[in-house]
């Protein structure tokens, strides 16, 4: 075993090539330093052997210590919301109860594929890393939660391949918008469905059998699976992120867009990602998934940098960026995003229901010209108001996320819709979001010609 | 004192409003929102109140 080929390690001369047979192309970004996640073969599944070829379950640590070095790194989640990892490991180690962990793979943003293809392309990784978290919090049993089916049979085949001493269950779900948020996932590992619950109580006081449960995004794990193997590196490995790009042409012609799974470091501007998927010309981008909602004039000197990000009212969410061609209208891709929004709505929370609804329907009118003078205004409110009033952050994904942002980024835009029908918004109405999603890329199995689940995956 | 909201259980009857005017507001759709999550001393019987006037028990107090 060569140092370079530990997980969490690479070379200047690693830059990992396209991989011609995916939509979805995968390709480091990582300038020189350690390559972390994407490995050398990001479009192979590892096997066991190959992983611990590179260095994996091999950390033989005390628990404690892993702790100290996730916390000492700065680790943070890699689901959205980018809370201190070690944070939430010790609140759920120090609950009433003996804990339960859950590595969250079920990706309900339509424009990030990172956690399907972890999971499709590492899972033993992922499965280390949530080994790792149980030892942190003196868990006693853990899940593996998704929907992709094909990750769930590669999931299961790692299981089969190298049993671990933590049971670990995997548990499939419907693949919706809300069916990852933390409280949906404890609610359907408890058998209810994928449903968001009324906070408090938050997962890590009161989960699965009430008791205290990590709820660990799977690029998190991963990452802390890399930190124990290379201590030396955790600074590398928690400063570097996956990220889905993809672009939005402005048409719907096929093959006009394009998408990228890559990995760089915190700090890399926006400018440089979209020139890495030849979108330099964008008049903006759709951030974070659609939390972050959209940036529009000066967003190439964005830094990926969760403060900067704060600073300029955007955030990095779970790492998917859409840039916007000039031939796009940002009026059409937020009208698009609340159409979706509006339709994955669990519509638990009447709030919810109302104001999605309202948001969509202004946004609709706004791109068919047929809008009230105050349609703006009203916008401007609900971005103010209805934040944090559901039970789960859909709602202010519609009304801060995209109408707020919208109106910020753009508003001599907006403005000129008023009264006036938008060709390109005419050109593409709203497609219930299908557009804003992204292929999640092949992924094959590391023996030529033994696909291991081919009735899950049709190509 | 604290004052939770339900979203989910909200139906928006609006007697909490009633109750505790300082406490809650209700929006366009009539649905309910905290805007004193930390209840004020003098405010505590209202927020009790409110809570028990909640057809759908959608508001609680903790300590």
């Amino acid at each position: 075993m060569t140092a370079s080929a530990r997980p969490g390690t690479g070379t200047a001369t690693s830059m990992i090539e396209d991989t011609a047979t995916t939509a979805t192309r995968i390709r480091s970004l990582i300038p020189g330093g350690p390559g972390t996640l994407l490995g050398p073969a990001p479009d192979v599944t590892e096997s066991a052997e190959a992983y611990a070829d590179v260095g994996g379950y091999r950390y033989t640590g005390a628990p404690a210590d892993l702790l100290e070095r996730i916390a000492d790194a700065g680790l943070l989640g890699r689901g959205g919301a980018g809370f201190p990892a070690a944070v939430k490991l010790a609140a759920v180690r120090d609950g009433d109860g003996v804990p339960v962990v859950v590595a969250n793979g079920e990706e309900g943003e339509p424009g990030s594929v990172k956690d399907r293809w972890l999971l499709r392309a590492r899972p033993h990784l992922v499965l280390d890393g949530l080994a790792h978290a149980a030892a942190i919090t003196g868990a006693a049993h853990g899940y593996v939660y998704l929907s992709d089916p094909y990750a769930a049979g590669h999931v299961r085949r790692a299981l089969a391949e190298r049993p671990t001493p933590l049971p670990i269950e995997v548990i499939e779900t419907g693949h919706t918008y809300v069916a990852g948020e933390e409280t949906a996932v404890v609610r359907r590992i408890n058998g209810g469905p994928a449903l968001p619950t009324a906070k408090p109580p938050r997962p890590f006081e009161r989960g699965v059998a009430d008791r205290p449960t990590l709820v660990s995004n799977v690029e998190t794990l991963a990452r802390i699976a890399l930190i124990a193997a290379r201590p030396d590196l955790r600074h590398d490995i928690a400063r570097t992120t996956l990220l889905t790009l993809s672009r939005d042409s402005g048409t719907d012609l096929p093959g006009d867009d394009s998408a990228l799974l890559t990995e760089v470091p915190y700090g890399t501007t926006l400018g440089t990602l979209a020139a890495e998927l030849g979108a330099a010309d964008s008049s903006g981008a759709l951030m974070g998934g659609l939390f972050g909602g959209l940036v529009g004039p000066g967003w190439p000197s964005l830094a990926l940098d969760h403060a900067a990000l704060a600073d300029a009212g955007t955030a990095l969410g779970c790492g998917a960026i859409r840039f916007l061609a000039p031939a796009a209208c940002p009026v059409a891709a937020a009208d698009d995003a609340v159409d979706h929004l509006t339709a994955e709505s669990a519509r638990q929370c009447g709030v919810c229901v109302s104001g999605t609804a309202a948001i969509r329907d202004t946004l609709r009118a706004l791109a068919a010209g047929t809008a009230g003078i105050d349609a703006p205004e009203r916008l401007e409110h609900w971005s103010k108001t209805l934040p944090r009033r559901g039970a789960c952050g859909l709602l202010d994904a519609a009304a801060a996320g995209t109408a707020g942002s919208l109106l910020r980024a753009f508003p001599s835009l907006v403005r000129s819709h008023l009264g006036a029908p938008c060709p390109v918004c005419a050109s593409r109405p709203p497609s219930g979001g299908h557009r804003l999603v992204v292929p999640v890329p092949h992924v094959a199995d590391a023996v030529p010609g033994t696909e291991p689940f081919p009735h899950l995956c049709p190509r | 004192m604290k004052l939770f909201l339900d979203s989910t259980r909200c139906q928006g009857y609006g007697l909490c409003q009633e109750h505790a005017p300082d406490l809650l507001e209700l929006d366009e759709w009539g649905y309910a929102s905290v805007v004193a999550v930390d209840v004020p001393p003098e405010e505590e019987d209202a927020a009790r109140a409110c809570v028990e006037s909640c057809p759908n028990s959608a508001l609680r107090l903790e300590n």
